[in-house]
């Protein structure tokens, strides 16, 4: 601003605090991206708290249905963490090879990503369907509609992010390790790394904690 | 083929929302046709529908807002008519019609006409206070619009074709589950707030970002302008809140939808758990609207009394007090569920609490006019006017802060006039302050003064003629949302109201007598400067309209109130300096992808309310087609060329230079 040119410095410290750290001006394009991304983050992370607080309250209404212990399976639960908690060390693999402009890494720890995560999605999936078969579908009781929503949410989160991964290597395929093409790299990799948070949550408090139930 | 939908949505046999729907069909459609006949669709689409520009979204957000005011205002009118006349008679309007029309008032005033308003004025003038080119996420920004604009359009579809909620504006279940509410009005709610939902998400994660990481060099924390802190402030809760809202919709759909039990009476779900849900995003949403109005006023009070604003850092405290006080009382909207004296007790001083900050704001604005050399524009009586009505507003809200109090007032028409008094004396006031103060700046003339003032006073005298009467109603027993009554001794009062409303339209009138008139005499009105009130803050310090980059320098802020302080140097110092270089600017380019989106969710949204699953697929696959075209753009920025950028600024600048002499030859 050019009315500035001449102007002095002596509002810089207005409250004589002593100690001013003058503001350098916007931010970079990648921290602004990174950052927005959080925010949004946290409040789909806020989304999520919902679901787990209505399951919290509907964890007992299971009206003559099947409690959480009679439904879940250890052994399918363990098998999706390890799937998704090893596809973020390859997802984190991918965004270190993109960062360095591997290609062969990155594709290679994208592709590994994505299989874990369809895995994990089929598990979940074929759990889902199992549990429909035997008549306790949602619809039963309030107990399994907000175990069906919680989770399904997250799964449809994983297969929001599986879409978003194919789309990023085509971009990586197409457009390279362009400026941009990294900055949406960076935010789905913390998207990826957030639903494995959630996940953690998921599986501490629907299916060990329910499995006491 | 066509799911639920067929002839019988349409209400043929109900003549009011078909002659309403009409009227506005061929209205849009004559708009429409004048539109394309004068060859302007060109310079629509490319300067307003595809912009990315934060100034011009900020306008259509509160053009959005204006015409659904209007929307809403009917629905008020038609509401104070039936009730003065439904005394011992069923009044012109039948229950299920009346029903709908409280809740699509609600609805639309707070979705529609507060949310746009508040986001609008934000879009507008918060990069422009920062001293930045743009928000931090500029076809995000067209996006949020273009959705929330998606949700207008549904709740508005519903006036023909099917029928809106008959719930409340909050859609408590099992009311509005599918045993009592089968029909598509809920679904029309649910699915217009969840699409607008998203695009108030994505304005709030945009606005925060901007104000915490593209400020202008100098701009500390402590510099900011006060609208910046409330904007701050207001989409923190944003992003905070609305996902609750998210979540509790989607709830209540897939009850809805698929036979899930979260709310209903059946297998085991809880219908408080919705209360506590939708309260839980309900009352910091409140202060989401309110806050940004307070920053108004702090700029408008401080601008029109030619003082810095009073207590600026227990300003900025008590705004972020209330930010997260406002998250911790959401159980005073039913204290009567049987919570215990225990929990009632400490979220009735919860909310009491939060009267401090806000006294604190109103000694400031108090103590920043007294003392100043105060002008009387239309912003300031506005701002005047708010205080006086805030503080009534307020006080009766500590009275219903008060559980035992609240017992016997809870649902009352009493509780209908204390949120009037607030969101109108608060929220719509901060609005039109802030529409009068800041329109010079968006479109380079000023709004006519006289017209203006006649709007304030309309408003301000019908507003106390159409509420006060409702608090004695309410405490003479009256319940809101009654279609009709026995009790003589409630009809005067319902007769006054109406005759208020009436007052009010006259405002309401004069508010479009004072755009047509300043339109109309925009030469005579042209603020050349760029700084027609004698600014404090840095959108002052660009030119009416401000360029498309904004700033041709980044500004360099020494203190608060940056612009005042330049100016106040300007006139001490020579103004002889050296002519700055100017360089390249790169601003982002214009995008389709907002209101293409719009269009699919569009599509989408009435799918899903009349369950035509083949067009639900069609929308959402076009809506994720959207977002990958736009994300295989080469190239999204463009370069305005420094010889262009040179010209565009010298001739403000020649401008300001010959404002600044004169004054200091004064």
């Amino acid at each position: 601003m050019s009315m500035t040119a001449t102007a002095g410095h002596a509002h810089a410290d207005p409250h004589h605090i002593g100690v001013v750290i003058e503001h350098p001006g916007p931010a970079s394009k990648r921290i602004v991206t990174a950052y927005g991304f959080w925010v949004f983050l946290l409040s789909d992370i806020v989304m999520f708290s919902c679901f787990f607080a209505a399951y919290a309250v509907l964890v007992h209404q299971t009206a003559d249905g099947p409690k959480g212990s009679e439904i879940f399976e250890q052994r399918n639960v363990a098998i999706e963490t390890v799937c998704l908690l090893l596809s973020s060390f390859t997802c984190g693999m991918a965004s270190i090879a993109a960062d360095v402009r591997n290609r062969f890494w990155f594709y290679l720890g994208m592709t590994v990503t994505c299989v874990l995560g369809l895995i994990f999605l089929v598990i979940e999936f074929r759990e889902f369907a199992d549990l429909v078969a035997r008549g306790y579908g949602p619809s039963r009781s309030a107990f399994l509609s907000s175990f069906f929503s919680l989770v399904g949410c997250h799964g449809l989160h994983v297969s929001a992010g599986v879409l978003w991964l194919l789309t990023m290597m085509a971009q990586v395929f197409a457009k390279g390790f362009r400026a941009d093409v990294l900055r949406r790299m960076m935010c789905f990799a913390l998207f990826w790394h957030a639903l494995d948070i959630i996940w953690v949550g998921v599986f501490s408090v629907v299916y060990l904690l329910g499995s006491a139930v | 083929m066509l799911g639920k939908l067929d002839w019988s949505a349409i209400p043929f046999d109900q003549p009011i929302p078909l002659v309403a729907g009409g009227i506005v069909l061929v209205a849009i459609l004559g708009v429409l046709a004048w539109v394309v006949v004068k060859g302007h669709l060109p310079y629509l689409w490319h300067e307003w529908i595809t912009s990315v520009d934060h100034k011009r979204i900020g306008v259509m957000y509160i053009l959005l807002a204006s015409v659904m005011l209007l929307r809403g205002g009917s629905d008020a009118i038609m509401m104070r008519i039936q009730q003065a006349v439904a005394y011992q008679s069923q009044g012109y309007l039948p229950p299920e019609h009346y029903n709908q029309i409280f809740s699509a008032h609600g609805t639309i005033m707070i979705f529609f006409v507060a949310m746009p308003f508040v986001i609008g004025l934000m879009n507008l003038v918060v990069p422009l206070q920062l001293g930045v080119r743009d928000v931090a996420f500029p076809t995000l920004n067209s996006v949020g619009f273009w959705l929330t604009a998606t949700g207008a359009l549904l709740v508005n579809l519903s006036l023909v074709i099917g029928e809106f909620a008959r719930t409340g504006w909050l859609a408590f279940p099992p009311l509005s589950g599918l045993s009592y509410s089968p029909g598509v009005g809920v679904d029309y709610y649910a699915w217009s707030l969840q699409i607008s939902g998203v695009g108030t998400l994505v304005a709030g994660i945009n606005l925060v970002t901007t104000v915490l990481k593209l400020r202008t060099k100098g701009m500390n924390y402590l510099r900011m302008p006060m609208f910046c802190w409330t904007t701050l402030a207001s989409n923190l809760l944003i992003v905070s809140a609305f996902p609750i809202l998210t979540a509790t919709l989607a709830m209540l759909l897939l009850d809805r939808y698929l036979g899930f039990h979260f709310f209903t009476n059946e297998a085991g779900g809880n219908v408080m758990m919705f209360m506590n849900l939708i309260w839980a995003w309900g009352h910091p949403e409140v202060y989401i609207l309110v806050l940004p109005a307070f920053g108004i006023f702090s700029e408008v009070v401080s601008t029109f009394s030619g003082k810095a604003l009073f207590g600026y850092r227990s300003m900025v405290l008590a705004t972020m007090a209330i930010c997260v006080i406002s998250f911790m009382v959401w159980l005073h909207h039913f204290f009567t569920m049987g919570a215990g004296p225990d929990v009632n007790a400490i979220f009735g001083i919860a909310s009491m609490i939060i009267a401090i900050p806000t006294g604190v704001k109103i000694y400031n604005w108090l103590f920043t006019m007294y003392g100043g050399r105060i002008r009387f524009a239309t912003p300031m009586l506005w701002a005047v006017g708010f205080m006086v009505t805030f503080i009534i507003g307020g006080l009766t809200g500590v009275l219903v802060a008060v559980p035992p109090a609240d017992f016997m007032l809870h649902n009352s028409m009493f509780l209908v006039a204390h949120f009037h008094n607030v969101i109108i004396g608060g929220v719509l006031f901060g609005a039109f302050a802030g529409f009068e103060y800041w329109f010079p700046k968006a479109f380079g003339f000023r709004l006519d003064e006289r017209w203006g003032k006649a709007a304030f006073w309309f408003t301000f005298v019908g507003f106390y003629i159409t509420f006060m009467p409702l608090y004695i109603a309410g405490m003479l027993g009256m319940t809101r949302r009654l279609q009709h009554y026995e009790v003589a001794a409630w009809r005067p009062w319902m007769i006054v109201a109406a005759i208020g409303m009436a007052v009010l339209s006259v405002g309401v009138i004069c508010q479009i007598m004072q755009l047509v008139v300043s339109i109309r005499n925009r030469e005579a009105l042209r603020d050349r400067t760029g700084d027609p009130w004698d600014g404090r803050s840095l959108e002052w310090a660009t030119s009416s309209p401000p360029p498309v980059f904004n700033f041709a320098f980044n500004p360099d802020v020494r203190g608060e109130d940056a612009y005042w302080d330049m100016k106040a140097k300007a006139q001490q110092q020579s103004l002889e300096h050296d002519v700055p270089e100017y360089q390249d600017i790169e601003m982002p380019r214009n995008s389709p992808t907002g209101f293409v989106c719009a269009f699919f969710a569009t599509i989408m949204g009435f799918a899903l309310i009349w369950h035509i699953w083949w067009m639900v697929i069609v929308g959402g696959v076009g809506a994720f087609a959207t977002f990958v075209v736009f994300a295989w753009r080469d190239h999204d920025e463009y370069v305005i060329p420094a010889a262009e950028v040179a010209r565009i600024d010298r001739v403000n600048l020649e401008e300001r230079r010959s404002l600044v002499s004169m004054a200091g030859a004064i």
